[in-house]
């Protein structure tokens, strides 16, 4: 029945409670408008989290939901991922649960390639524990554990994700719904683990932490929508654009001479490109869409063809005949 | 004469030092600085979190010279902890919980390499089901770790304990890492009068680190920590290391004494005894509860019940000695417990002084009440049943050894 799945069928019955004005309610709403069209019937549909705000993401998703261990939501999705393929598993973590003390998991379920979707929802602070800085919070960030500026140089979970050669890397910004949508339908067509990093607003304890992104008379100039096989281009004219110089990335203006022909071509294909887009600090735009894809098959896929070619090869097998066989001796 | 750097600005310092309202994070941390760390390292957890942000502050005030380092999981926090400690100097910090569990393979190393490390546990149940309510069952995981453990009925006794801890810990006759806990919110987000001693007191009863006779790391007596041991060597380290717990359980008299004379107040002892001596049953149990279980006493002796209560301050070494001697003469005893053993369907404390009761002649009932679960009140209705079913017992009527107080 899953063509005929709507929004309400994905809405669970539990009260919201997110801090009023939080970016987690935009994620929420948007992972609940595409899920119906992807198709999928709610009871193949798993959302599995850690600790933190957003992790109490499965209580309000009318599917299987399991609310684990802090950082260890990519081990337990593993775990369902290998043993149960057909289901589609969704991980909901943060820049806490996901990049501190999950650190390990993470880039581990990443380098395997389990086929998991697995939501970064990056705040750059503790927003449960009321306002400590995270492992992506900028140097210098004033916070109630560094009152006088963290010194922590932070994380950059795109690169922690190319890093770990994960197979589809992306980013989102909470309130760009529609663009937000399409990176859940990317990650959802994606055969293979799809880490998608969204900025979030945390209205309480880091509020603007993106504004940039999201105030509409800047976003233009500080946004670049990575489009595969266009040229990057941004600016509220369209009249910037980024080119290479060597290894180097620079903004071009295109009434100057420069035309764009010149610019630096998204190739979503190409790892190198990946990092360097990874890397784009001030002055240069911020990127958000598809990062790097790569088509090596997924761990869970992998493994079990593994398991039958053992059969075909050797048979089903016979516990008993393995346990009473072989290198055993009576003692006498 | 200037005002102590531990003070706020404008405070009266020095002797005879008026009450400061501080609640239990807060006395801890005040206990910390106090005692001069060099290190902080720790992972925000609640109900814990308030602590270190206290401490954070102190530092950005200028107050704290210790190094202070956010880690990225409690594992990490024990283990930089354990660091800095082996290297000679003194380190501290705290947790909850699942931050408890998190850091369990560095909590085995640190009592089983003899680390004098101080770790404060803002006692939370542990999970699943997911909480972050008050329990004392964090503690009870990791009860049989090798610790000391010291266990807070109040907020000045939270940071008296935390300079009693580094003094136990870095005795040479104990060596062994020290918890000081006490409860999520009951204690830790409670605010009391708490007297904050001047730091000269304090440095008569501990000596700042860098006086002390320790094994440190240096180029002259290079030194490996943490070695692979099999057989015989490893069961000495065992018998040695129990020795030194039973040490340190000795040493809280003395140290009791030195505090008396370093800070012009007690510390008192592993176990504090209330109007236990002419008790005809008595109480016993662990950390916030028995401030109500006082009040429980006082009004049933109104009545004419000879009620009294033992609240073990010292959980591990389990001063068996000391309860041995309260609960002798005594009709009944009834244990409250805010943990269980799964094991066995009883509270961890009851399960203790079981044992220790089994050296009573003649036998007396053991009661266990297991109560103020998850945050829920362990009020003075339950826990005056409580009583008067443990002075029941003690007259002959029969009963459940085990009751879970506001279920049955």
């Amino acid at each position: 029945m899953a063509g005929t799945l709507t929004r309400k069928d994905f809405v669970s019955n539990q009260e919201v409670r997110w801090c009023p004005g939080c970016g987690d309610y935009a994620i929420l709403a948007q992972v609940q408008k595409v899920l119906p069209e992807f198709g999928v019937a709610r009871e193949k549909v798993v959302f599995i989290s850690g600790i933190g705000c957003s992790s109490r993401f499965p209580y309000y998703m009318n599917t299987y939901g399991f609310h684990t261990i802090h950082g260890r939501a990519p081990a337990i999705a593993t775990g369902l991922k290998v043993t149960r393929p057909d289901l589609e598993v969704w991980v909901v973590t943060g820049d806490g649960d996901g990049l501190s003390i999950g650190g390990n998991h993470l880039v581990h379920a990443l380098r395997r390639n389990i086929g998991l979707k697995i939501l970064l929802f990056n705040n750059r602070i503790y927003g449960l524990t009321k306002g400590q800085y995270s492992p992506t919070s900028e140097v210098g960030k004033v916070t109630k554990s560094t009152p006088m500026g963290s010194v922590d140089f932070p994380f950059n979970p795109i690169a922690v994700a190319l890093g770990a050669h994960a197979s589809f890397v992306c980013r989102a910004v909470d309130v760009e719904q529609k663009h937000l949508g399409e990176m859940l339908r990317r990650a959802h067509e994606h055969r293979g683990g799809a880490f998608i990093e969204i900025f979030q607003n945390c209205n309480i304890f880091n509020d603007g932490a993106f504004h940039e992104l999201t105030d509409k008379p800047l976003k233009a100039d500080y946004q670049l929508i990575l489009e595969h096989g266009k040229p990057l281009i941004f600016g509220r004219n369209r009249d910037k654009g980024v080119r290479l110089n060597g290894h180097k990335p620079e903004i071009v203006t295109l009434a100057n001479g420069a035309s764009e022909k010149d610019l630096l071509v998204h190739d979503e294909t190409d790892p190198a490109l990946g990092f360097i887009l990874a890397n784009f600090a001030p002055p240069m735009p911020t990127p958000i869409g598809v990062f790097y894809v790569d088509s090596r098959p997924p761990f869970e896929a992998e493994m079990n063809r593994q398991l039958e070619r053992a059969k075909e090869q050797r048979g089903v097998g016979d516990l008993r005949k393995l346990l009473y066989g072989g290198d055993t001796w009576t003692v006498s | 004469m200037a005002a102590p750097a531990y003070l706020p600005q404008g405070a009266q310092p020095a002797d005879g030092l008026a009450p400061r309202l501080l609640d239990g994070n807060k006395a801890a941390a005040y206990g910390v600085l106090l005692c001069r760390p060099d290190l902080i390292a720790a992972y925000p957890i609640t109900p814990q979190t308030p602590l270190l942000e206290q401490l954070y502050k102190f530092k950005a005030d200028g107050r704290l010279t210790a190094e202070t380092v956010e880690v990225e999981g409690e594992n990490s926090a024990l283990s930089a902890a354990l660091g800095v400690t082996v290297a000679g100097g003194r380190a501290f910090t705290a947790t909850s919980s699942m931050g408890l569990t998190f850091m369990y393979d560095a909590y085995l190393f640190a009592s089983g390499t003899r680390v004098p490390v101080v770790m404060v546990i803002a006692m939370r149940e542990q999970t699943a089901p997911t909480t972050v309510s008050c329990g004392q069952q964090d503690l009870m995981m990791v009860k049989e770790g090798g610790w000391v453990q010291l266990v807070c009925e109040s907020c000045q006794e939270i940071l008296d304990s935390i300079l009693v801890a580094y003094r136990l810990a870095e005795d040479p006759q104990v060596q062994l890492p020290v918890n000081v806990c006490y409860e999520g919110y009951y204690l830790s987000h409670l605010s009391e009068p708490v007297t904050v001693p001047a730091q000269e007191a304090v440095d008569r009863f501990l000596l700042p680190v860098r006086d002390k006779r320790r094994p440190v790391l240096g180029t002259e007596h290079p030194m490996t920590f943490g070695t692979y041991v099999v057989g015989e060597l490893y069961a000495e380290y065992r018998y040695k290391h129990c020795q030194a717990m039973e040490r340190a359980g000795g040493m809280l008299d003395a140290i009791d004494g030195e505090f008396r004379a370093a800070l012009g107040r007690p510390y008192g002892g592993a176990v504090e005894a209330y109007r236990a001596e002419d008790a005809e049953f008595l109480m016993v149990t662990m950390g916030s509860a028995a401030g109500t279980l006082k009040v429980v006493v006082d009004e049933l002796r109104k009545e004419g019940i000879a009620a009294g209560l033992a609240r073990v301050r010292m959980f591990r070494p389990l001063p068996a000695r000391e309860l041995l001697g309260l609960m002798r003469g005594k009709r009944a005893v009834g244990v409250v417990d805010r943990s269980v053993s799964f094991g066995w369907n009883r509270g961890h404390l009851f399960i203790d002084v079981k044992a220790v009761a089994q050296d009573l002649e003649p036998r007396i009932p053991v009661v266990s009440f297991i109560g103020g679960l998850a945050g829920t009140d362990l009020r003075r209705d339950l826990l005056a049943g409580a009583a008067r079913t443990t002075w029941e017992r003690g007259r002959g009527r029969a009963g459940a050894e085990v009751i879970w107080l506001g279920l049955e």
